[in-house]
């Protein structure tokens, strides 16, 4: 990072309207997922918390997660980052149709994962796990909604993105926007697992 | 010239929806200062119910006990996040950070405007908060669960609700900012300007952004539970239902103390600008003033629990918090160390700006001090209850806040409006407010050491507490008077709009960027892109002609030589 900071600083000239110097989309999107880290930090810390003063976990009469379900979708989120990943690489090669299509591969994972977890959401709450039924299913709802929430929020970013894309707004040497997109929604991907670990299976 | 002399846009886009940040910082400052007479009129209404219980107060009527808890509450929570958060950050943040770094605007001007309307709209929703059936927030600005929790414990349906949405309003508006802020300072600095040229106020409004960019999270966190909590019946924070209102505590104030300080360093940064140019003398050991800012921001993040010494969290807790707390306070007296030895031997100048400063680097130094007795857990077990917590809290805060603030704004509203300030009337302000503000809270530590409890509506009830009535008389008296002394500020900030003396580029003879343009600077600031030279505190050079040199002045030959 310091690198694109110090090398933005000596070359580009500001000609045109209130342009950015390149670095500027990336490293704020960098600073921003640091809170979004310290914001999930205090999640789970709570979930430890409340956890640690509970004499069962998960509390009885409350119905189990669904592992195996999730797990899948785990992969399939995994899978996403992947196909983000080739998408910016076709991006670097110039290659903007492969581009397209690797990021629509990503926004169809993506959307598939909402779904498959949206699914489970109503069997969950079919079986008596809500918000009220217990600090249990309340720090469920919370912490998997918090993160489905920004998934959802990543996909909009993503389509923004890939309409630029199209309307060829991005080139082999300057496509930051997608570089930014491609850092948040790694960051979206990689926070699943860690969620995964500890409201699922710890 | 160049194509960035962008032409001026119209009404619309140039007053209302702009994304210029000299704009957007009036925007911040305008807001700021019309909730700063909300918050001052909160204070009022209190001042006067705890030195005359239950008496008439001139304006307003009887303070009953609901009301008086939400005033206390909704106090604490303009004051803190609706105007020194703004006036600090988005007031002299957006409008000093560009021009100080030589940018012609923020990284991401849409990103800024939208800032700002967030805010704004986060504002609104305060401020209907007092209308809504049941009224204002009253379970303090801290937030403390369960009181905030379940409406049964304050009859506070809709505000407690309301008062959540606005903090989260204010904090997206915040997060837009601070992002702005840091990929600003380090992404748009003009040629030369290297980090250690940076003037103090931008490496200090960085140390309050970072610190709050990774502060704010476990509080949004903790938020976003206390909603699931009151909208969908959840029990996060209720222990009957298998939660814990510690963890609001400890969540609240993993953000609640840095906050503090997202406060102070922009504050501080204020005075530290303008200690130097009034004492014509560089600035004590720059770079040691940095280095102690990053450890005090490092510092801050773990010092929380000294909030909680008496809360009923584990005991064991106490001691390294403690450690931590006593700490902090050595990065500050080297600040507060480099600001004296600036001055001294300087040739001061006192105009408002210089007074204000020194007046607030003065009363944070007792602020400060009284902290040691807070941050000790033996000493705070008695302490924390009452009023010394209160008169603490304000003498740290305020100065950072008002002090600074209004430094800031008589330091840069010749930049910000084109018109100088009227002098007389500013010291008339400085002095009724220096005073006011002693008055009022030099009382309230005593108060506190004799044991008054804060956060009840009439202490005086109590027999033990009622000989302590006096100092609480006292307290309000300074209280009217620090009210009273802000009226010459309100017709001086107005007036000299329309008829202060039109201000030059740099009446004040100081070295920083912003003051080589003009006043106020025009859109996109600079014509064609500054080269920096220097460090900001050249002052009182030998073999110049000028006892100042501006960072864009290359080094004159004679000193070349010299060096």
């Amino acid at each position: 990072m310091p690198n694109t900071i110090e090398s933005a600083l000596g070359s580009s000239s500001r000609a045109g309207a209130l342009s950015r110097r390149s670095g500027s989309v990336v490293f704020g999107v960098v600073i921003f997922i640091a809170s979004e880290v310290m914001f999930f930090g205090g999640l789970i810390s709570g979930f430890f918390v409340l956890r640690a003063g509970s004499a069962f976990w998960p509390p009885p009469g409350q119905p189990r997660l669904p592992v195996l379900v999730t797990a899948f979708n785990t992969v399939m989120l995994l899978a996403s980052a992947l196909t983000m990943y080739r998408a910016l690489q076709q991006a670097q090669r110039d290659r903007w149709q492969a581009s397209g299509r690797w990021m629509i591969a990503t926004m169809l994972l993506g959307a598939g994962f909402l779904a498959s977890q949206g699914r489970e959401w109503v069997r969950l709450v079919g079986f008596g796990l809500t918000a009220r039924s217990s600090v249990y299913g309340a720090l469920f709802y919370t912490i998997v909604g918090a993160h489905g929430l920004h998934v959802a929020g990543a996909l909009v970013a993503l389509l923004f993105v890939f309409g630029r894309l199209r309307r060829g707004a991005y080139s082999a040497a300057n496509h930051e926007g997608l570089t930014a997109c491609w850092i948040y929604w790694a960051f979206v991907v990689w926070l699943w697992p860690i969620i995964y670990v500890t409201v699922y299976l710890s | 010239m160049e194509t960035h002399q962008q032409p001026e846009p119209g009404f619309l886009r140039r007053y209302v929806f702009s994304s210029d940040h000299k704009t957007i910082a009036k925007q911040y400052l305008g807001i700021a200062l019309f909730m700063s007479l909300v918050g001052g009129w909160t204070a009022y209404a209190i001042r006067w119910q705890l030195a005359w219980p239950a008496t008439v107060v001139p304006g307003y009527g009887v303070v009953g006990q609901q009301f008086y808890n939400a005033l206390v509450t909704m106090h604490g929570t303009i004051m803190v996040f609706f105007v020194a958060m703004p006036l600090l950050l988005g007031a002299f943040g957006n409008f000093c950070i560009p021009l100080m770094v030589g940018a012609e605007d923020m990284a991401f001007p849409r990103l800024n405007m939208l800032s700002v309307w967030t805010f704004f709209v986060a504002t609104l929703v305060l401020l209907a908060s007092f209308f809504v059936p049941g009224g204002a927030a009253a379970s303090g600005w801290t937030g403390y669960a369960p009181l905030s929790d379940n409406p049964a414990y304050t009859h506070v349906v809709w505000g407690q609700t309301l008062w959540i949405l606005a903090l989260a309003l204010e904090f997206a508006s915040f997060l837009m900012g601070g992002v702005n802020f840091l990929t600003t300072a380090l992404n748009l600095r003009a040629p030369g300007m290297t980090l250690w040229r940076l003037p103090l106020m931008v490496w200090f409004e960085l140390n309050g952004t970072v610190l709050f960019l990774l502060s704010v999270g476990p509080l949004i966190a903790g938020a976003v539970m206390l909603l699931v909590d009151r909208l969908l019946g959840a029990g996060f924070y209720l222990p009957a239902k298998g939660g814990d209102p510690l963890l609001w505590e400890h969540l609240f104030w993993f953000f609640g103390h840095p906050e503090v300080y997202v406060i102070a360093m922009p504050g501080f940064g204020i005075m530290l600008e303008i200690l130097p140019v009034f004492a014509r003398k560089p600035i004590f050991a720059y770079r040691t003033i940095v280095w102690s800012a990053i450890v005090a921001d490092g510092l801050s993040l773990i010092v929380w629990a000294h909030h909680m010494f008496i809360s009923g969290m584990d005991p064991r807790l106490a001691t390294p918090f403690s450690i931590t707390t006593i700490l902090i306070s050595v990065p500050f007296v080297i600040i507060v160390f480099a600001m004296i030895a600036t001055l001294w031997g300087g040739s001061l100048e006192f105009p408002s700006a210089m007074l204000f400063a020194l007046g607030g680097l003065a009363s944070f130094l007792l602020g400060g001090v009284t902290g040691i007795f807070l941050g000790s857990q033996s000493s705070d077990i008695y302490l924390h209850g009452t009023y010394f917590v209160v008169a603490h809290f304000h003498y740290t805060m305020f100065p950072v806040t008002f002090f600074a603030g209004f430094a800031g704004l008589y330091y840069w509203y010749p930049k910000m409006f084109g018109r100088m300030m009227n002098e007389r009337l500013g010291k008339l302000h400085f002095w009724l407010t220096f005073s006011g503000f002693y008055l009022t809270f030099i009382p309230l530590f005593l108060a506190g050491l004799g044991g008054t409890p804060r956060r009840i509506y009439m202490p005086s009830e109590y027999v033990l507490y009622k000989p302590l009535q006096p100092l609480q008389v006292l307290a309000t008296a300074g209280a009217l008077l620090m009210l009273l002394g802000q009226l010459p500020f309100v017709i001086n900030f107005l007036a000299s709009l329309v008829r202060g003396r039109a201000a030059e580029r740099n009446p004040w003879r100081a070295n920083t960027l912003e003051w080589t343009v003009a006043s106020p600077p025009p859109h996109g600031n600079f014509a064609g892109e500054p080269t920096v030279f220097r460090g900001a505190y050249d002052y009182s050079l030998p073999g110049r002609t000028t006892d100042w040199a501006p960072q864009d002045t290359p080094e004159p030959a004679t000193l070349a030589a010299a060096g």
